[in-house]
Parts: structure tokens; C-alpha cells; sequence
């Protein structure tokens, strides 16, 4: 509806098309290669493609570190996602239904992790653990993960609230229902699409954290990015590319599918309704 | 606002519960460390991973009068600076087709572009070696074609660092600049067309100053994001290519030098703290949280 129709026009929205176009096949040709790169019978993990093989898909199924990290990094994300949707859902409430004193301090102080380069979050907390002489821990990690998450979190909760008319809750209040099952049967189910969409950002922020896990693993500990990174020092493999394309099914299926359910679910839901009314 | 009978908007003590959580977790592991780490800069090195609590100001001094430094520190600011300027100068054709094409599934655009902050970090940063190495897809097509006898050495450049980092922050960057245009009042070009402007002319009068903020949201982004990488020079750059948060990495886990590491992290926190100021104090910090939550 805004594409030009003038002569200057038309050209910009040629170079537009264009630009538009290269930036996509820019963004998504390194990834496209390291997919295609993992199914290659060859022993390097460069091109040229010698022929197709699940060769190197055999061989990181055996790699026992490999699957340990990813033991790890996976109860870790579960942790953070549960905790800090947990937490992040309380101080949305607090930021978007009350009127309190230091309201906006509060509301920057929640946004300021992400702001914050993962390096100097890094290096601080585990300067803060060496002064008061803790070693690093697991505890470390997963509560350096919530922080990193959190922010995040509280913008998409918050995001929703402000969007549920108050008006609903009112409704129940007035009516008698005391606070708690106001928030149970009004306020949460109205919330779960963000509910949702925070377990899943939560869980691929710290499934992904690289920078900030290299500070603050426990020693001899890997998740599946420093993992990555330790493969990636000796040379760039085939079985590298092989988990790699492996975590990008995992990281970009369970997402896809989750929204997939959910927009099913909900046409169901708009179905019986339509036959309810 | 309209509070009705029994929703207590007022309920400081309920308020404060709510978010306690969130306020400690935050002051506890982030403030705190940060303090703690300032205190830290004025600790005495003694040996590898051993200081003493004898306040001196021998690490500011070496951070101070060492040229070594100062070179990280500026090489730094000018990679951050040629990243966020090649992130808004490709990102801004993307946010605009989206904004103002009739193709009917944007959303799909809009899809593609959440789809790499799924894919992890490591993984993307390392898919460039197939794009730029030795073996990597130019190098091979262009042997293949004869034109070069041997690879061109693309990889462990700066060059390829840029690139990679380019790569990371594109999304922010398009994000940012369609949140800003989907703000914009789509009769004010309608109006300036009807006026006899051009559609480029609309487009720099109107469109072009109303979307600067969410274009101002993303510099700043991406600037912070890339000064503060680790990752990128560390898989991409070669031992030159090395940036200030690698040049923290090696001094706290190599070294072992605790103080100084502290005083180098203070000095990026405050160097990007005073740019993300400076930004707040024209711009406010709404639209990057705007540009965040989309």
C-alpha cells in the first residue's frame, strides 16, 4: 500500500526489493552451509562436498562429552526458564497493577542486565564470589543465568498485562473472589500466551549463553556452547557441524512447534465456542 | 485510572513482595558484583591469582599510562562504531520493506528474522569459517573457477570479525527500525504525496525523521553489543583482531590478574554506561525497551 508509484520512487523501491533480498540470503547462508556441511562424507569440515554420509552424526552420538554437556546446559535452561518466569511474572504485576513508591527505579533496574556487556557481568560476579572466598558452583551459573534471562522475561509479561484490560480483575474483586483466585482464574490464564513465549526465551537464553557460562562454570564443567567452542579450538570438524545442525533443530523446531500448538489449540478453542454459541 | 472497590493499586506492601524478588536477585548479582569489582581495581596484584586488600592505584596507573591499552580500547570503540553504521545502513531496507510492502505474509518476514536469535550464538558466529575459510564457499568456488590459485585469506581478519558481528546484530537493528516505522501515522505521507511531494521526497521529509528513533535505538544497541563481544574476535579474528572484552577474558583467566582484569571491566562499563547515558538523555530508554519487547 505504500510501495511508490513515481519514477524516483520505483527506483528506491527496486533497491529496497533488493537490498531487502541480499540481507535475508546474507543472514541465513552461513547457517544454510554449516546444515548442508554436516551431511558431507568428507574428513574435513570445509567444502568441497564429497558425497552424503550420517557418518559424523554416528560419531557425536558416541562423544560422551558432547552428551554431557548437554545434560547439563539442558536442566540448567529448565531451571532458569521455570525460576525466572516465576519471578518475572511478580514483578510484572508489581510494575503494571500497583502505584508504589521508586516504581520507575524498579522498572529500570529490571531492564538493566540487558543492557549490561555478558563481560562485565561476568567478570563481576565471579569477583564477588572470589572476595568473599566461594568457589565457582553450579548455584553460580544457574543464578547467573536467571539474571541474564530475566530482563527479558519481565518485558514480555509486561508487554501482555498492560494489554489484559483491568477491568476483568475488577469484575471478580468486586464479586467477592479474594486475590489469589482472581490472579488463578482470571489474571494467569488471560497471561499464558506470555507465560509461554518467556518458558521458551528464558530457556534459549541460557541454552545459548556462551560468554558469561565461560566465567562462571564450575571448573571442568562444559555446557553445550563452551563445548562448542573447545571443539572449534582444535579445528572446525565435521562433527561440529553435525551438532551444530543438531541444536538448530532442536533450538528453532521447539519454538516453531510450540507456536504451532498454540495457534492450533486456540483454533480449536474458537471452534467449539462458535458451535457453543 | 480507575481503581474500583477492593483492587488496592495502592497496596505499597503487596507491590513491594512482588517485585522484592526480582530487586534482590538483580542488586545481589549484578550491582553488588559491579561495586565490589570497583573496589577491586584498587586491590595489589601479588602473583597469579593471589592480590592483597593493600589499596593502590598501580592498576590505573598501568591501564592508564600503557599505550597496550589504549590501542584495545580504541580499536574497540572503532569496530563497535563500523558495525552499528553497516548494521543501520543494511538493516534499514529490510524494516522498510516489511513496513511497507502488500505482501500478505509478513509475518513470515518478521518470522525470519526471530528465527537467528533462536539458533545458537556459537553456532552462527562459527558458520562464517564455511562462508570465509580456506575451505569455505568462496575460497572454493573461486579455486574451482580458476580465478585464484590459492585461498584468499578472508578469515582471521578484521574484516571477518566486523562481518560476524554485522551478522549477530542485524536483527536488533531491523527490529528497532520497523518497531519505529510501524509507529508512524501512515495519512501524514499520504498527506505530503497529495501535497505534491515525490515519494522520495515523502520519504525523506516525513517517513526518514520519524523512524530516527527506533534507527537511534538500534545504533546504540548494536554499538554496546558489539564493544562488548567476546565470542566474534575470539572465532573470527585472528590474535590482532582481539577486542576489549578479550583482552578482560585473557587477563582474568589466563593471567590471573584479578585487579587489573577488574579495572579494565570497570573501564568498558563506564566507557558504554556514558554512551547509553548520552542516549538516554535525547532519546529515553522507551524505545529501546520498545524495540526489545517486539
Amino acid at each position: 500500500m505504500n510501495a511508490p508509484s513515481d519514477g524516483s520512487g520505483r527506483w528506491g523501491w527496486w533497491l529496497t526489493c533488493a537490498m531487502t533480498l541480499l540481507v535475508y540470503i546474507f543472514m541465513f547462508a552461513p547457517i544454510v552451509a554449516t546444515v548442508v556441511l554436516s551431511f558431507n562424507a568428507s574428513m574435513f569440515g570445509g567444502f568441497p562436498i564429497t558425497g552424503f554420509s550420517l557418518h559424523w552424526y554416528e560419531v557425536l552420538m558416541q562423544n560422551e562429552n558432547v552428551l554431557t554437556a548437554f545434560r547439563t546446559s539442558m536442566w540448567i535452561a529448565l531451571v532458569t526458564a521455570a525460576v525466572t518466569t516465576l519471578i518475572g511474572i511478580g514483578a510484572s504485576l508489581a510494575l503494571v497493577r500497583f502505584e508504589f513508591p521508586g516504581k520507575s527505579a524498579v522498572n529500570t533496574l529490571a531492564i538493566l542486565p540487558a543492557l549490561v556487556p555478558e563481560t562485565i557481568l561476568g567478570v563481576g560476579l565471579l569477583v564477588m564470589i572470589k572476595a568473599i572466598d566461594q568457589p565457582r558452583s553450579y548455584l553460580i551459573l544457574l543464578l547467573g543465568h536467571i539474571l541474564l534471562a530475566l530482563p527479558f522475561v519481565v518485558l514480555v509479561i509486561q508487554a501482555r498485562l498492560i494489554g489484559i484490560r483491568r477491568v476483568y480483575e475488577e469484575a471478580s474483586l468486586s464479586l467477592g473472589a479474594p486475590r489469589g483466585s482472581t490472579f488463578r482464574e482470571i489474571t494467569l490464564p488471560l497471561l499464558m500466551p506470555a507465560v509461554f513465549a518467556s518458558v521458551l526465551l528464558a530457556f534459549t537464553i541460557s541454552f545459548d549463553n556462551t560468554t558469561a557460562s565461560l566465567f562462571w562454570r564450575p571448573a571442568g564443567v562444559e555446557t553445550m556452547p563452551t563445548q562448542i567452542l573447545s571443539m572449534l579450538k582444535v579445528s572446525i570438524s565435521p562433527e561440529v557441524n553435525a551438532l551444530g545442525t543438531l541444536m538448530i533443530v532442536i533450538t528453532v523446531g521447539i519454538p516453531l512447534l510450540g507456536g504451532l500448538a498454540a495457534k492450533l489449540l486456540s483454533g480449536l478453542k474458537s471452534q467449539k465456542q462458535q458451535m457453543g454459541d | 485510572m480507575a481503581a474500583a472497590k477492593g483492587w488496592s493499586i495502592n497496596d505499597r506492601r503487596l507491590a513491594w513482595a512482588l517485585a522484592a524478588p526480582t530487586v534482590i536477585l538483580i542488586v545481589v548479582l549484578m550491582i553488588l558484583p559491579i561495586a565490589v569489582m570497583a573496589v577491586y581495581t584498587f586491590f595489589t596484584f601479588v602473583t597469579a591469582g593471589i592480590e592483597e586488600a593493600t589499596l593502590t592505584f598501580a592498576n590505573w596507573q598501568e591501564f592508564l599510562s600503557d599505550s597496550y591499552y589504549h590501542g584495545f580500547l580504541f580499536k574497540t570503540v572503532r569496530v563497535g562504531i563500523v558495525t552499528a553504521i553497516i548494521c543501520a545502513l543494511l538493516g534499514y531496507f529490510p524494516a522498510y520493506f516489511i513496513w511497507a510492502t502488500a505482501f500478505r505474509h509478513k509475518w513470515l518476514l518478521l518470522l525470519l528474522l526471530i528465527v537467528p536469535f533462536w539458533i545458537s550464538f556459537t553456532i552462527r558466529t562459527f558458520s562464517w569459517i564455511h562462508i570465509l575459510g580456506g575451505q569455505g564457499l568462496i575460497n572454493a568456488t573461486l579455486l574451482h573457477l580458476g580465478l585464484i590459485s590459492e585461498p584468499l585469506r578472508l578469515l582471521y581478519t578484521e574484516g571477518a570479525v566486523i562481518m560476524g558481528l554485522v551478522h549477530f546484530l542485524l536483527p536488533y537493528m531491523i527490529l528497532n527500525v520497523y518497531v519505529s516505522l510501524e509507529g508512524i501515522d501512515r495519512s501524514l505521507i499520504l498527506a505530503a504525496r497529495s501535497m505534491g511531494c515525490t515519494s522520495a521526497q515523502a520519504f525523506r521529509e516525513v517517513t526518514l525523521p520519524l523512524s530516527l528513533p527506533g534507527l537511534a535505538a538500534g545504533l546504540l544497541l548494536c554499538f554496546v553489543l558489539a564493544a562488548g563481544s567476546y565470542v566474534t574476535p575470539q572465532l573470527l579474528g585472528g590474535p590482532r583482531d582481539a577486542l576489549f572484552g578479550n583482552l578482560i577474558y585473557d587477563t582474568i583467566m589466563g593471567q590471573l590478574n584479578w585487579p587489573l582484569g577488574a579495572t579494565l571491566s570497570i573501564v568498558l562499563f563506564v566507557l558504554l554506561g556514558l554512551v547509553a547515558v548520552a542516549y538516554s538523555r535525547y532519546m529515553g530508554l522507551s524505545q529501546i525497551m520498545k524495540g526489545m519487547s517486539a
